[in-house]
This record gives C-alpha cells, structure tokens and sequence, in this order.
C-alpha cells in the first residue's frame, strides 16, 4: 500500500473541474483509492465523494493507494494534486 | 388570452413561439414497478443517451464559446459515471420498487442536500449540478424532447433563470427575447437583455413556467413587463402594431449611424458605450460608439476558477484593444466586493456589502491584485488608445495611493524594458457623495472623472439598488444627485479636467439637455441606447 499527504494551494479547494480531472485520472489504475481530511473519507473514483470533502486551501489530504499498479497510481495523483490544486 | 406580469428589462416587444429551455420535469411519475431488471435496463439506456446528450453539448459549447464554458458538460458527464449516485438509484429501484424517473429524482434529492448544506457558496451551488443531470435523465425517462436542441427557428426563449452559458449556445440570430421566472433586473438575463437590445421580462413565477409549453405563440412586452399567452385577436393586433413601430424606429435610428454627437448649436460631446466582454465591445462599435467610456474588467474574474495570470489579462487587453483600433477605452479596475463574490477570493461575508471591502479597497488591500491588472493596462496600452479608472474611491488618500502603485508598476516596467504609453490617462468614478464633495481635491491628480450614478445615488439617499421593495422610494432625478454632479463638473473644468457620466441615467433622454448645459463632456451609455441618445443630443439647444 501507497500513502502520502498532500496540502492544497488552490484558493479555491477542490472545486467540480480539478475533482473531475482527479477522478479521470485514479480511475485510470487498477488500484483502490481513498482520499481523506480529517474524519471523513471518500473514494477517489468517486466525483460526488470528492467534492463533499469540502477540501480548501490549506487542508491536509491522506491518500492511500492499493494494488497491483499502486506504483504508477500514487506518481500520476500526486502530480495531478500538485498540478492541479 | 392569459397575461402574465412580471418586471420589463429592455422596453421592447416580440411575437413569437416559446422555446422552453431546461425543461423542469415538474410531474414525475410516483407509480411503484414490478420488473426491477427490466426498470434498471431502462434505467441504463436513459443515461446513456443522457451521456450522448452532454457529449455533444460539449463539443458544441467548446466550438462557440471555448473550453472554461464547455468543462461544465464534461464535469456533468463524470457526475454520471458517479458510483455512489447509481448505486442511489439501483437500491430504490429494486429496494423499493421505485420507477426509475422516480428514483433519479429521489436520488437527487439526497445528493443536492449533501450540498446545499456545505458551508461554501461555491459547494452549495453544486447541488444545481446535481439537480441538472437528473433533470436531464427525467426528461429522458418520461419520453420528453430535449430542450437544448439547437434552435432553429427565431424564438422566445423562456427558463427558469437564465446562466450566461446557456445564452452563449444559441444562435443569436434565432433570439427574439427571453423571459424567466426567477431572477431581478440585475440578474444576468437582465443584463445581457440590456446589452443585446432584446426584449426581456424576469421575475415572472414558477407558476408561468408550469403553464407555459414549446412552441406555442406568444406576446412578449418590456415594456409592461408582461408574458401573453394564447392572445386573442385584438392584442395580437396591437402588439402587430407596435413591433411594426418599433421597427420603424430602429432604421429611423440606424440612419444616424456616422452622424455627429452635436447639438443643434453646434456643441459637440463624447457619446461611448459601457461594455463588460470583447463580445460586448465589438456589439459596441456596432452601434457606432465613438469610444468605450467604461470597460468593466469583471468577467475576466467571475468567468475564472483562479486569479487570472497577467498573461491572460494583458492578452485580453490587447485584443480589446485591437478590436478599438485607435478609439478609447476607459478600462475600470476590478470592482468586486462582498455582493460580486468570486469563490476564489475567500472574502468573508459582511454585514452591509455595499459599504464593504469591495473595488479599490479590496486592490488597495491587495496590491499584488492591483498591480497584476496594472502591468497588463499598461502593457496593452503600446497597442493602443486606452485610460485607467479606479473604482469607489471616496478620499484624496486613496486616490494617492492607487496613483503611488501606479507609479511603482511603470517603474519596473521601464526596469525590466517593457513597452507602455508613458503618458496614459488615469482617472475615478465619482460614485460616493465623499468623492463628489471633496472632487476639487482630487481633480488634480487624474486627467478625468466618470460619474457612476447608479451608486452615486444609492448612497446619497441611502437606497439599496438590489432591493426592489424601495422602487417606490426611489427618485432617479433626485435633485441631490444633480447637485453633486454639477458639483463634480465644474470642479473638474476648474482645473481643465474632462468629466463622463456612465451610470444609467446617462441614456435617460429627458436629462440629455440637462447634462449639456452643466457641461458634461462625456455621457457612456449601453450599446442599444447609443443611436437614441444621438437624437436627443442633435435634437438639443443648450444656449436658450
């Protein structure tokens, strides 16, 4: 299993577009994602999940990723998150 | 015959048949069903048609209007794929035997509470999102034709309040006018009803939406403020009457296209136009403004999902520019504040936004914001013939301030060897009483004012503008207003210093005679009151 953290920069949190670029990408891999802030956790694959984070500039993310190409799976999202928010 | 009453925008009529658009699936089938595999198949085809649908709204919108319009149809295509979302409609259809159409609803239901209680404006307006897939699959399930059809045939088009997105996939030439059940003279409807000349009515009721259908002939007046349907004879007649009039006066007035602003005796004034977007500003020169009075920089903000680089500022600039050729634009700085939210922004909420951090407090407060626009003003102006005006200032010290940043901006750009006009004209909206009364003070420092009298006046009487229930309070020829415009003008003459009207009452024809004798130099007015104004200029004698 993958894990790592990662703290949005985006003024504006994870807002429907970058969700949506997020969501493309982790489902691209074989491996279950979950993201998580605090007490609530989603599943990475899932848009509407993603967006009821209510994620904003500042906050902490806990991703983990599992599987067979869990590997590629965390590189491509983490440079997405780091791309993206 | 019906009459519906709602609020005119545009004082115009059209006749025409109903173009519903984003068709409410407001009866939806409750009936429980037997077949659950049977209901999940239909279930499955409806959204994959749905899915069709939104792909080629995609490739549509990204065609006419480029990809930060079209992301929305691909966002709504992903919402469609959401796990959690189908399970929600699988489970009542064979948990509870719920039809689909139902269950969609049913599911959107949950979803769009999920949103609406997040804290966020931009998470709560999510829940319009989820509102609008369902609605979507609805109208597929119950076998109704999808209403974002192109549109073929010239129409009225009717919602229940109207995105500028959803304006931008029509062909304009096909819109006769539009109409909405929600939304106030301000809302975006209202502007853009303004700023095309077309006939607009808003704010007429979910229970004329629920009563009007596709296709059927209507009477659309803006000036009343009224919605007919199924007219009878006689109003038919008149309203026949009245469009043929209407026309009439449009060619009366298209033959005034290149003719001179200038009195009868012979005083000549500036006649420009108020624009927010490039589409506006060439819709401006379209009906001959001689220059753009006010450039309202907004949408370069609101239409973004971040603070926009000043790379895309400058080519925005540039462009707009270009488009002038060597005419003026007056581009105002960002105006924005707690009522003109920007999620991005994180402002906090206030107590009373319109005395709030908005417009030049909110640059002044943030002088990297400030000075990005400024780099790309004065970048875009060794391409053309452009001012700078700061919005609601109030006292000498602002003013020296936003000047002092200016300053500091053309300094690292001599620096750094970028081209600009060393010589580009600043100036202010005189819009607070402050500003009106201690604008001797501040002449000096700026080459013009442009009175913003639709704030000018809020705060000399103390009148919410957005407030519709203080209509009847509202004197828009309120003798204090007049005074402090007169006021402001010959505190600026005094000095030798030029001065522009650009709020509404500019275009109000009755004050045209009134503004040349206190010596306005400049009335900026909405691009489909140009030619109107030009009469009454050419129809006025100031030296009685």
């Amino acid at each position: 299993m993958k894990e790592f953290t990662y703290t949005i920069k985006d003024p504006a949190g994870i807002h429907a577009r970058p969700a949506g670029i997020l969501v493309k990408q982790a489902m691209a891999f074989k491996s279950t994602a979950t993201v998580s802030k605090g007490e609530k956790s989603g599943d990475l694959k899932r848009i509407f999940a993603l967006m009821a984070l209510g994620a904003k500039q500042g906050d902490t993310l806990t991703i983990k990723i599992e599987g067979p190409d869990e590997e590629q799976a965390a590189a491509a999202i983490e440079a997405c998150l780091k791309e993206r928010l | 015959m019906r009459k519906w009453q709602g609020l005119g925008v545009f004082p115009k009529i059209a006749i025409g048949p109903v173009y519903v658009l984003s068709l409410r699936a407001s009866i939806i089938p409750t009936d429980k069903i037997s077949d659950t595999s049977a209901e999940i198949t239909r279930f499955e085809n409806a959204r994959t048609q749905a899915k069709a649908q939104l792909h080629d709204l995609y490739q549509q919108a990204l065609a006419q209007t480029g990809e930060e319009n079209a992301a929305i149809f691909e966002i709504h295509q992903m919402m469609l794929e959401d796990a959690d979302y189908l399970e929600s409609i699988n489970d009542f259809i064979k948990n509870e035997k719920y039809n689909a159409a139902y269950a969609v609803s049913k599911t959107s239901e949950k979803f769009a509470d999920l949103f609406s209680q997040m804290e966020d404006d931009y998470m709560k307006a999510r829940a319009a999102d989820v509102q609008d897939i369902s609605n979507r699959l609805i109208r597929i399930l119950c076998g109704k034709e999808d209403s974002l059809a192109p549109l073929q045939t010239p129409s009225i088009i009717i919602a229940e309040d109207l995105l500028p997105s959803q304006i931008l996939l029509f062909d304009e030439k096909y819109i006769l006018g539009f109409a909405t059940a929600k939304g106030s003279v301000n809302s975006h409807a209202s502007i853009l009803a303004r700023t095309k000349g077309l006939p607009a009515v808003v704010g007429l009721g979910m229970k004329w939406l629920d009563n009007c259908s596709n296709k059927q002939t209507v009477i659309l007046d803006g000036q009343k403020g009224t919605f007919i349907t199924e007219p009878d004879e006689t109003s038919l007649k008149q309203a026949k009457k009245m469009l043929l009039e209407q026309e009439e006066e449009s060619l009366q007035l298209a033959a005034l296209k290149g003719t001179p602003d200038k009195t009868k005796d012979g005083r000549e004034i500036k006649l420009y136009a108020n624009v927010g977007s490039l589409s506006e500003l060439k819709e401006a020169f379209n009906f001959d403004a001689r220059g753009i009075g006010l450039f309202r920089t907004e949408f370069l903000y609101l239409d973004h999902q971040d603070y926009p680089t000043e790379e895309t500022l400058f080519e925005t600039f540039k462009q707009a520019v270009q488009i002038a050729k060597d005419k003026l634009i007056i581009f105002r700085t960002l105006d924005i504040g707690a009522d003109k939210t920007v999620p991005y922004f994180n402002l906090p909420s206030e107590e009373n936004p319109a005395l709030g951090m908005r417009a030049i407090r909110l640059c002044l407060t943030n002088p990297q914001l400030f000075k990005t626009q400024l780099r790309a003003l004065l970048r875009a102006s060794a391409f053309g013939n452009i001012a700078i005006m700061y919005p609601m200032i109030s006292s000498l010290k602002e003013l020296e301030q936003a000047q002092n940043l200016l300053e500091e901006t053309k300094q690292e750009l001599i620096k750094e060897k970028i081209a600009f006009n060393k010589d580009i004209q600043t100036g202010i909206m005189i819009e607070t009483p402050a500003a009106a009364l201690v604008s001797e003070t501040l002449a000096p420092l700026v080459d013009f004012f442009s009175i913003g009298t639709n704030d000018l006046l809020q705060y000399t009487c103390a009148l919410d503008r957005q407030n519709s229930a203080l209509i009847p309070f509202t004197d828009l020829h309120h003798p204090a207003l007049l005074k402090l415009i007169k006021m402001t003008v010959d505190n600026a003459h005094s000095v030798g210093k030029w001065v522009g009207i650009c709020g509404e009452i500019a275009s109000d024809i009755s004050l045209t005679e009134t503004f040349l004798s206190m010596g306005i130099d400049e009335l900026s007015v909405a691009s489909p009151h140009i030619l109107r104004v030009r009469r009454a200029i050419q129809q006025a004698r100031i030296d009685k």
